[in-house]
C-alpha cells in the first residue's frame, strides 16, 4: 500500500507524536493515525488482507457517510463528537503495557467484580491484566471450539470468517442493516474493527451458550464491532454478549452493528448485558454507546429473541429490532434499561410484521435514577401483507428520586385489518412506603431498592441464560448504589 | 428494669404534633394493648417507633434494652429486635414472599451475628413457621402481598413475624379488614408467639381483638395521649361505654 503524499506525513508526523509516547515508529504494524479519511479505511482492510470486495464495500459505505448527518431526534444530549479527532485503528497493546497482575490495578474495580462474584482469572482479563500472566485463554478456546467443530458451528473472529467463509460473510454482510442504514451503522459498516461470526448449519442445536468464550475473548474488541449471525433451516442458537462487569475502555465512541438472520424454523436469541462506564457522578466521561442491532426472520416459524440489561455508558443509543418476513415467524425483545446520576438511554426496538400470522412480544422495563433520563421508543409496524399479525407490548417505568425522567414514545403503524397490536405502560415511583417496609424488615436502603428493581424487571430477568440471571441481579443493585438516602 | 421505655415523647408529622407526651414502659415479655379513636396518633406512635422518615420526634426519648432508639435507622431497629406488623401491608411486585423474607431473614441474622441460614435450611424454617399460620406453600411463592386477600396479608405479617423472631413486635390494627374466621386464625397465630421473651404493644380500635390476644395491661390514647391505663378490664369497660366515658368526642378526632 502506497499511501498518497500528503496522508504520508500526516502518517509520519502521527508516528512521531506516537513515538513519545512509548510506541513504535512502525505505522506498518501497529496504528492508524488519528482522523478518518479513505486511506484509513484501505489501511483497517490492508491490515486484515481482506479480499476487495470487501474494501470496495468499506469505500463504498465511506463515502455515503460523508453525506450523511447524525441523527438528532433522539432524547439525548451529548456534545458534538468529533470524528476527525479518534482513533479508528489501534493494534490490540501488546502484553508488557498492560498491567502484569491483579495487584497493579485500580482496587475500586476490584471491589465491583467483588461484588458481582466475577471470578479471579476473569477479573484479571477484564481488568486488562496481561493474559498470559495470569490464564491460558488458548486452550480453553481451543476447547470449546473443538466441541463447536464436531457439530460444525462456525465461531470465530468476523475477520477471520472473511478468510475462511467468504461466500457466507459476502452473502449476509449488510443483508439485515444495510450499509447506508444510518449514520453510525454507516459508519461502522466503513471502519468496523473486529466481531463475531457465528454459522449454525441446518437442524443443528448448538451445544453451548456462546457465552463464556464470549466472555474471555471479550477484551479488545475494539469500538466498532460487527457481529453476524447465521441460523440454517431448523437450528439454535443462544448469543450473549457483554459482561456484567464494568470493562475498562479508553475509546469513548462505541459504534456496533449486529446482523441476525434466521431461516426456516430456526431461532436465534441473543442477549447482552452492557455496562461499559456511565460516566462520573458529575456526568463526566462515559461511553457513547450507539448501537444498530437488527434481525430477520427470513424463514417460516423462525424466531429472534432479544434480551438486554443496559446499564452502562454515558449515551445509549440502541433499538435491536425484528423483520418478521417469515410465515408464523415470532419476535421478541425484552429489555432492562437503568440511567442513573446523568445517564442517558434512548432505546427500544421495532418488530415489522411482514409475513402472515407472525407474533412479537415487547418488554421494555426503564429505571431512572438521580438526573438520568430514560426513553423507550419503539416501532411496531404490520405491514398490508400481514395477515393475523399480533403484537404485544408492555413499557413499563420506574423512577427512583424526583430529578430523573422516563419517556415513552411507541409508533404503531397498521395497516392490515386483520392485525392486532396492543399497548400497555405504566409509570411508578419506587414508594416510600415499600422503602420503609423493606428496612423494617431488616434491609439496608441500598438492598432495599435493589430488591425492589429486581422484582420490578423479573420478567425480563428470567430470560436470561441462567449463568448470568444472577449476576445481572446483582448489577442492577451495584448500578443504582447512591440513588437513594 | 423495663424492656421498653418511652418517656415524654412528642411527635410531628409535617410540622403538625401529633404525638403530645407519651410515656410507656413494657416490661420483657408484655403484652401492651392501645386502644383509640381514629387520629388518636396510634399509627403514628407504631412508625415513631420503628423509624419511619417524616415522623420527627420533637421531644422525650425511647429506650429499647438501654439503647436509644431514636438514633437507630428502621433496619437497625429491625436488627435489634423490633418489629412492626404493618396496617396495611405493603406489595412488592416481582419478589416472592420466600425470596424476600430470605434477604430479610439473613440480613437480620448477619446484623445480630449469627450465620446466614441456605438455601435448604431456610425453606424448612419457613416451612415451620408457615404451619403456625396455616400459610400455604402457594402464598410463600406468590409476590410479596400482591393479590392477597386482607386477611391473607394480615396472616403473611405474622408469619413474617415469626420468621424475623422479634424481642419486640408492635401489631397496628392487625384486626382491621379481617372476618372472623381469619381473626382466630391470626391471633391463634400470635399467642403460639407469645413468650416470655418477646413483648408486644397491640394496637386496635376494637375490644373484639383482645378477646383472643388477652393484655396485660391497656391505654387509651386520645389526641396524642394517654388518657387511662390499666389492666385488660379496662377494654371491657371501653367496649361498654365507648370512648365518651374518657372525655373523647370521637366524630371530632376522626376528622384531625
Amino acid at each position: 500500500m502506497t499511501p498518497p503524499a500528503e496522508t504520508a506525513t500526516v502518517l509520519e508526523e502521527a508516528a512521531k507524536r506516537e513515538y513519545k509516547y512509548g510506541f513504535v515508529t512502525d505505522i506498518e504494524s501497529e496504528f492508524a493515525p488519528k482522523g478518518l479519511n479513505e486511506d484509513i479505511v484501505r489501511f483497517i482492510s490492508d491490515k486484515k488482507s481482506e479480499p476487495e470486495w470487501l474494501l470496495e464495500w468499506r469505500l463504498v459505505a465511506y463515502r455515503h457517510w460523508l453525506t450523511m448527518r447524525e441523527p438528532k431526534w433522539a432524547f439525548v444530549d451529548y456534545p458534538e463528537i468529533d470524528f476527525q479527532d479518534s482513533y479508528y485503528y489501534a493494534a490490540p497493546k501488546r502484553s508488557e503495557d498492560m498491567p502484569q497482575s491483579l495487584d497493579e490495578v485500580d482496587p475500586k474495580l476490584l471491589e465491583t467484580y467483588k461484588k458481582l462474584g466475577i471470578p479471579l482469572a476473569e477479573q484479571a482479563i477484564l481488568a486488562g491484566v496481561a493474559v498470559d500472566a495470569v490464564f491460558d485463554s488458548v486452550s480453553v478456546a481451543t476447547t470449546f471450539k473443538e466441541k463447536l467443530t464436531e457439530v460444525g458451528v462456525v465461531f470465530c473472529p468476523i475477520s477471520e470468517a472473511v478468510q475462511t467463509h467468504p461466500e457466507l460473510v459476502r452473502k449476509y454482510l449488510g443483508s439485515v442493516v444495510p450499509y447506508a442504514d444510518n449514520f453510525y451503522a454507516t459508519l461502522n459498516s466503513a471502519v468496523f474493527s473486529d466481531g463475531t461470526f457465528v454459522y449454525v448449519p441446518k437442524g443443528v442445536r448448538c451445544p453451548m451458550e456462546l457465552s463464556t468464550y464470549f466472555r474471555i475473548n471479550a477484551a479488545n474488541t475494539g469500538q466498532f464491532e460487527r457481529t453476524l449471525i447465521i441460523a440454517d433451516e431448523g437450528s439454535y442458537v443462544s448469543y450473549l454478549e457483554g459482561c456484567t462487569a464494568p470493562m475498562r475502555d479508553e475509546n469513548q465512541l462505541h459504534a456496533a452493528v449486529v446482523e441476525l438472520i434466521a431461516m426456516d424454523d430456526a431461532e436465534i436469541k441473543y442477549s447482552t448485558v452492557q455496562n461499559w462506564y456511565p460516566g462520573d457522578e458529575e456526568g463526566r466521561g462515559g461511553i457513547y454507546n450507539f448501537v444498530t442491532k437488527r434481525g430477520i426472520c427470513r424463514g417460516k416459524n423462525s424466531k429472534i429473541s432479544w434480551t438486554q440489561v443496559e446499564t452502562g455508558s454515558a449515551v445509549t443509543w440502541k433499538y435491536p429490532s425484528c423483520i418478521l418476513e417469515g410465515d408464523n415467524s415470532v419476535g421478541e425483545f425484552y429489555s432492562v434499561a437503568i440511567t442513573n446520576n446523568y445517564q442517558q438511554a434512548d432505546t427500544g426496538t421495532k418488530m415489522i410484521h411482514i409475513g402472515k400470522n407472525t407474533t412479537s412480544t415487547i418488554i421494555s422495563k426503564g429505571i431512572s435514577a438521580g438526573h438520568g433520563q430514560n426513553t423507550y421508543r419503539g416501532l411496531v409496524k404490520a405491514m398490508a401483507s400481514a395477515d393475523g399479525a399480533r403484537n404485544y407490548t408492555q413499557c413499563d417505568s420506574l423512577l427512583i428520586g424526583d430529578e430523573c425522567g422516563a419517556h415513552t414514545v411507541p409508533y404503531i403503524e397498521v395497516s392490515n385489518p386483520g392485525a392486532r397490536v396492543e399497548h400497555e405502560a405504566t409509570t411508578s415511583k419506587i414508594s416510600e412506603d415499600q422503602l420503609f417496609y423493606c428496612q423494617q424488615r431488616g434491609l439496608d436502603p441500598e438492598a432495599a431498592v435493589s430488591l425492589i428493581v429486581n422484582g420490578f424487571c423479573k420478567e425480563v430477568l428470567k430470560e436470561l441464560p441462567m449463568e448470568f440471571a444472577v449476576e445481572a441481579q446483582k448489577l442492577l443493585g451495584v448500578t443504582l448504589e447512591g440513588s437513594v438516602g | 428494669m423495663s424492656f421498653l421505655s418511652v418517656k415524654n415523647l412528642h411527635a410531628a408529622v409535617g410540622g403538625k404534633e401529633i404525638l403530645k407526651g407519651i410515656d410507656l414502659e413494657v416490661g420483657e415479655g408484655e403484652i401492651h394493648a392501645i386502644m383509640g379513636p381514629n387520629g388518636s396518633g396510634k399509627s403514628t406512635l407504631s412508625y415513631v417507633l420503628s423509624g419511619r422518615e417524616g415522623y420527627d420526634v420533637t421531644q422525650g426519648e425511647v429506650l429499647f434494652n438501654g439503647e436509644n432508639v431514636l438514633d437507630m435507622a428502621p433496619h437497625e431497629r429491625a436488627a435489634a429486635g423490633i418489629y412492626l406488623a404493618f396496617q396495611y401491608p405493603v406489595e412488592i411486585p416481582g419478589v416472592s414472599n420466600l425470596s424476600f423474607l430470605k434477604t430479610a431473614v439473613n440480613a437480620v441474622r448477619t446484623a445480630r451475628g449469627e450465620p446466614e441460614l441456605d438455601a435448604l435450611n431456610f425453606l424448612k424454617f419457613a416451612r415451620e413457621k408457615g404451619k403456625i399460620l396455616e400459610m400455604k406453600d402457594e402464598l410463600l411463592k406468590r409476590p410479596v402481598n400482591v393479590g392477597f386477600s386482607g386477611g391473607e396479608k394480615k396472616r403473611n405479617e405474622i408469619f413474617q413475624m415469626a420468621m424475623l423472631e422479634p424481642t419486640l413486635a408492635i401489631l397496628d390494627e392487625t384486626d382491621s379488614g379481617l372476618d372472623i374466621d381469619a381473626l382466630r386464625i391470626v391471633s391463634e397465630g400470635v399467642n403460639k408467639l407469645r413468650s416470655p421473651h418477646r413483648s408486644m404493644i397491640v394496637i386496635t380500635h376494637y375490644q373484639r381483638l383482645l378477646d383472643h390476644i388477652v393484655p396485660d395491661f391497656v391505654h387509651v390514647l386520645a389526641d396524642g395521649k394517654f388518657v387511662a391505663s390499666g389492666g385488660k378490664e379496662l377494654a371491657l369497660e371501653l367496649e361498654k361505654d365507648g370512648y365518651a366515658k374518657f372525655g373523647i368526642d370521637e366524630s371530632a378526632s376522626a376528622a384531625a
